[in-house]
């Protein structure tokens, strides 16, 4: 206990100059994190892919719809179980119909192709991530270029980003995933029992300079990825020329994976 | 003073005692035997220079916080580049790096790790090379 006015006043007056100085530990992380971009590539290893903002294009118009090339490259290359049980499944990329993908867009009487219309949907990596804003851990996280990033390390499992995600991308892990991944993939951890899993954009094979597995498997190229922040990339010039929706854009958590219907 | 149920409470803090000190005097005053690592695995012998990414003293005492250090910077900094003190470039990752050369957990990883009774829970995710893909 402060005893003193004058060791009331010491106190007050430190406590003021620490205020002052939060800018301190941000100036600190902005030097790690330039200090990493300088620092040199693995030997013999393709650069990274990097952008200021990656997005996500669906051409609905080219999915096939009945084709699983995408889901079945993702769940491979990811270690994605298939626990068989429609309460516990895992899905990182997957198939929905068109009043499942924009259900304020469906009505009644909407043209047949487009009822019928079969698309991949993934996590949206929304600018505005109410997953990352719940999370109480930090586990959930929005990296500097969008992408939504899960930190398995510091999941505890409490699955309040599954229930802030307006989208269903997020899967919680019931059961030890392990004995039921067909073929596991050395390269990516798997995960375990009590944590959550999505989409990550593939951030593992862009750190080697490669693109994502969905859009490499894509026969259709239905699928495109790039900087959207760049106007000469591919994604731009495809949203420059069509028209194009976002997947529940009303809420305002600015949705990066775009759909052309 | 009287000590009620006396027989009792005697023979009860004798098993206490007995139970306690059980594995002091089990163990007779020997020392359990340090555990020996192998380093022999075939990734190993094929290296022309046999060094860690540091040197073995710091390794011993640090593996774990440069595990956890490269945990943070791969998952929360993209900076998957890790420059030893010598200057050497390695890329950082458990199962690439790693056990790329220990591929014998249960005979490099795990002996330590039971002799201090520790659990690190790395493989409830990350894949161990021994489990035969």
């Amino acid at each position: 206990m402060v005893s003193t006015r004058r060791e009331f006043l010491i106190i007050a007056g430190l406590s003021a100059i620490g205020a002052a100085c939060p800018p301190l530990g941000r100036i600190i992380a902005k030097e790690t994190s330039s200090w990493g971009s300088r620092l040199p590539g693995t030997p013999g290893s393709v650069p990274a892919l990097k952008a200021k903002r990656w997005a996500m294009v669906v051409d609905a118009n080219k999915c096939s719809g009945d084709c699983r090339d995408c889901m079945t490259a993702c769940h491979e290359a990811h270690n994605v179980p298939a626990i068989g049980n429609v309460k516990q499944e895992i899905k990182w990329i997957w198939p929905e119909r068109f009043e499942n993908v924009f259900p304020a867009e469906s009505h009644a009487y909407i043209q047949e192709s487009v009822r019928k219309q079969i698309m991949p949907v993934l996590c949206n990596h929304c600018d505005n991530p109410p997953c990352v804003r719940v999370c109480p851990t930090g586990a959930t996280f929005r990296r500097a270029d969008g992408i939504v990033m899960m930190d398995s390390h510091r999941c505890i499992g409490c699955k309040i980003c599954l229930a802030a995600c307006p989208f269903g991308a997020r899967s919680i892990n019931f059961v030890n995933p392990r004995p039921f991944i067909r073929k596991l993939n050395p390269d990516f951890p798997t995960r375990t029992k009590g944590v959550i899993e999505k989409c990550n954009f593939c951030e593992e094979r862009l750190a080697r300079g490669i693109l994502p597995a969905c859009v490499m498997a894509c026969q259709e190229k239905a699928l495109v990825f790039g900087d959207v922040d760049n106007p000469n990339s591919k994604v731009r010039q495809i949203l420059d020329r069509k028209f194009s929706i976002r997947r529940r854009a009303e809420l305002g958590t600015k949705p990066q994976v775009y759909y052309i219907l | 003073m009287r000590l009620y149920n006396r027989g009792i409470i005697v023979a009860g803090i004798a098993v206490f005692a007995v139970v306690v000190t059980f594995p002091f005097w089990h163990a007779g005053g020997k020392a359990v035997p340090q555990p020996a690592i192998e380093l022999n695995t075939p990734a190993i012998e094929r290296l022309a220079d046999k060094r860690c990414v540091e040197d073995t003293a710091f390794m011993r005492d640090n593996h774990m916080k440069l595990l956890a250090s490269w945990r943070e910077s791969v998952v929360r900094k993209n900076i998957r580049v890790y420059t030893a003190k010598d200057g050497r470039i390695f890329e950082m990752g458990l199962t690439g790096n790693c056990l790329a050369c220990h591929e014998n957990k249960t005979r490099f990883c795990d002996r330590c790790h039971d002799y201090a009774g520790v659990k690190p829970t790395c493989w409830n995710c990350h894949i161990n090379p021994e489990e035969g893909l």
